[in-house]
């Protein structure tokens, strides 16, 4: 039973202290983007790494996610004789939710999980180290221009996602199943505000910040994690927990904001 | 303390879960010196280092470099403090997405506003001063182990600091490798008059380099001595040490 309630709190503790150092982490990294110097190159480097080359896979899945959603839509919808609603269901389902929370998960697949790794590497073969020995801030040097480049990225990949989705629902509701064009459209119009524009705009921005602090911070303490974290292994296993734990967390704070922001 | 003792170790301990590596270490560093810090592997020798670097810090015990306290001291002191420094690491820990260019030019832009052209004439002064000039375009994986040690011991001293740590610097090398290794690090101290901290296996070669040899064993410093004093000291641990890696002659001629 002693043994029981031990374990208990070891597992508190190293939780506690977990949480505690991605508190750090974050505190840090902040304040590395904020002080000068402002590492435009570097920034520019990684927004082309997290957000150019996510560019494709954002397109791919936004346009199969639009298809989907007015497949599905034109058939539920035409059973109520509202095929015409199909623009701005597709539009309001992708600008308020989809568009913000799939890029998300998708640049959490691509670019986070890479993050993680580069960050651990660079941890386990004594790099982030060496960079503290010679006097340069590791946050400054190697997570604020990820950090910046995150927030940059993940509006404009969303942007992309919906734009893409609204021409996929396009193709399915009115090319495929001969829903009317200029209603798909005019709904639209209609249909969607500023402020569902605004919703995925911060739901975005709040997205690449945490998919950026916790797919950094999990790189950056892997020599840190239980059972030792080091080698491939300790790297590989902080990656997956970075992957799961980033996309557990977009998908509780998209509920949160969504809360906030209705 | 002595006005030239840079670096203090003042008992020391550190443990690892239930492993306690460190017991109490104490040690001085004095300036313009080179300390070789010996004893088998596990031992924590490389744990030291890393404790005057302000990379680890101590269970109990005070590490002071410059008279400053690094776990007391706030983050841009110690910032200001390793501004002092130069390391090459066990395993050179070179930026391996980089060029052997880059990886010895980032201090400099990081740390000076000194223009590109600049850096360039520096970066290859060092790169030639550690016989690896040619390479400025290729990886570290692409490089042997004498050579990314050279390109390490390059980007350590191209700030020309004033204290540098090597940690292990010729572990993994072949005899030639080593003593091309310690042939650099002869010219260089002579023209940069650095002080050094040597972790290293490799007794008795290191000797020849050393002025002080101090023998880590189970987790404290036996004693920092003169190379000499060190091979004929009276200290059982030390006696052993002595006759165990460098063999019977010495014993011989201590009997003498």
């Amino acid at each position: 039973m002693q043994n029981y309630f031990e374990k208990l709190g070891a597992n508190a503790l190293y939780h506690l202290n977990q949480t505690g150092r991605m508190g750090i982490f974050l505190f840090y990294s902040l304040l590395s983007i904020i002080m000068p110097p402002y590492k435009i190159s570097a920034i520019i480097k990684q927004t082309y790494v997290i957000g150019v080359l996510s560019t494709f896979v954002i397109i791919f899945t936004g346009l199969f996610s639009g298809m989907v959603l007015g497949l599905q839509g034109y058939h539920t919808l035409s059973k109520f004789g509202a095929e015409g609603l199909l623009g701005s269901a597709v539009a309001l389902s992708l600008i308020r939710e989809l568009g913000p929370v799939l890029a998300a998960l998708m640049v959490t697949g691509r670019a986070g999980s890479a993050i993680c790794a580069e960050i651990g590497i660079m941890r386990i073969s004594e790099q982030i180290d060496a960079l503290e020995c010679m006097a340069i801030d590791p946050h400054k040097y190697i997570i604020a221009p990820k950090f910046i480049a995150g927030i940059i990225s993940l509006p404009l990949l969303t942007a992309i996602f919906d734009v893409t989705g609204i021409m996929g629902g396009y193709l399915v509701g009115v090319g495929m199943l001969g829903g009317n064009a200029g209603t798909y459209f005019s709904s639209m119009y209609k249909d969607v505000g500023f402020s569902d524009i605004y919703m995925g705009f911060v739901k975005s921005l709040c997205f690449g910040a945490l998919i950026i602090w916790i797919c950094a911070s999990k790189g950056y303490y892997v020599h840190l994690n239980r059972g030792g974290g080091f080698g491939a292994e300790g790297v590989s296993s902080a990656t997956t927990n970075a992957v799961v734990l980033s996309s557990v967390s977009i998908l509780l704070f998209d509920y949160f904001l969504t809360s906030v922001l209705l | 303390m002595n006005n030239n003792a840079i670096v203090e170790l003042i008992d020391i301990k550190k443990s690892f879960g239930s492993q306690q590596v460190l017991r109490g270490v104490n040690l001085r560093i004095m300036e313009g010196k080179t300390t070789v810090i010996v004893g088998g592997s596990g031992q924590g020798k490389s744990l030291i280092i890393k404790h005057i670097l302000g990379l680890i810090t101590p269970d109990s015990g005070r590490a002071l470099v410059y008279g400053k306290e690094l776990n007391r001291i706030s983050k841009k002191e110690l910032k200001d403090i390793r501004t002092n420094f130069g390391v090459l690491f066990q395993n050179s820990a070179l930026f391996d997405s980089m060029t052997v260019y880059d990886n010895v030019a980032l201090p400099l832009r990081e740390r000076t506003m000194i223009t590109e052209d600049e850096t360039g004439r520096i970066v290859n002064e060092k790169l030639k001063m550690m016989d690896v000039e040619g390479t400025n375009n290729k990886y570290p994986a692409q490089l042997s182990g004498g050579m990314k040690k050279r390109v390490g011991l390059a980007r350590a001293l191209v700030l020309d600091p004033k204290i540098v740590f090597f940690d292990e610097p010729t572990t993994g090398l072949d005899a030639a490798k080593s003593n091309e290794i310690y042939r650099v690090f002869s010219r260089t101290q002579q023209k940069l008059g650095y002080t050094s901290v040597i972790v290293s296996h490799d007794v008795p070669k290191i000797f020849k380099l050393a002025d002080y040899v101090a023998l880590l064993h189970n987790g404290v410093v036996r004693d920092c001595l003169t190379p000499d004093e060190f091979q004929l000291s009276d200290d059982p641990v030390i006696k052993d040490y002595v006759e165990t890696t460098m063999g019977p002659l010495y014993s011989s001629e201590m009997e003498v």
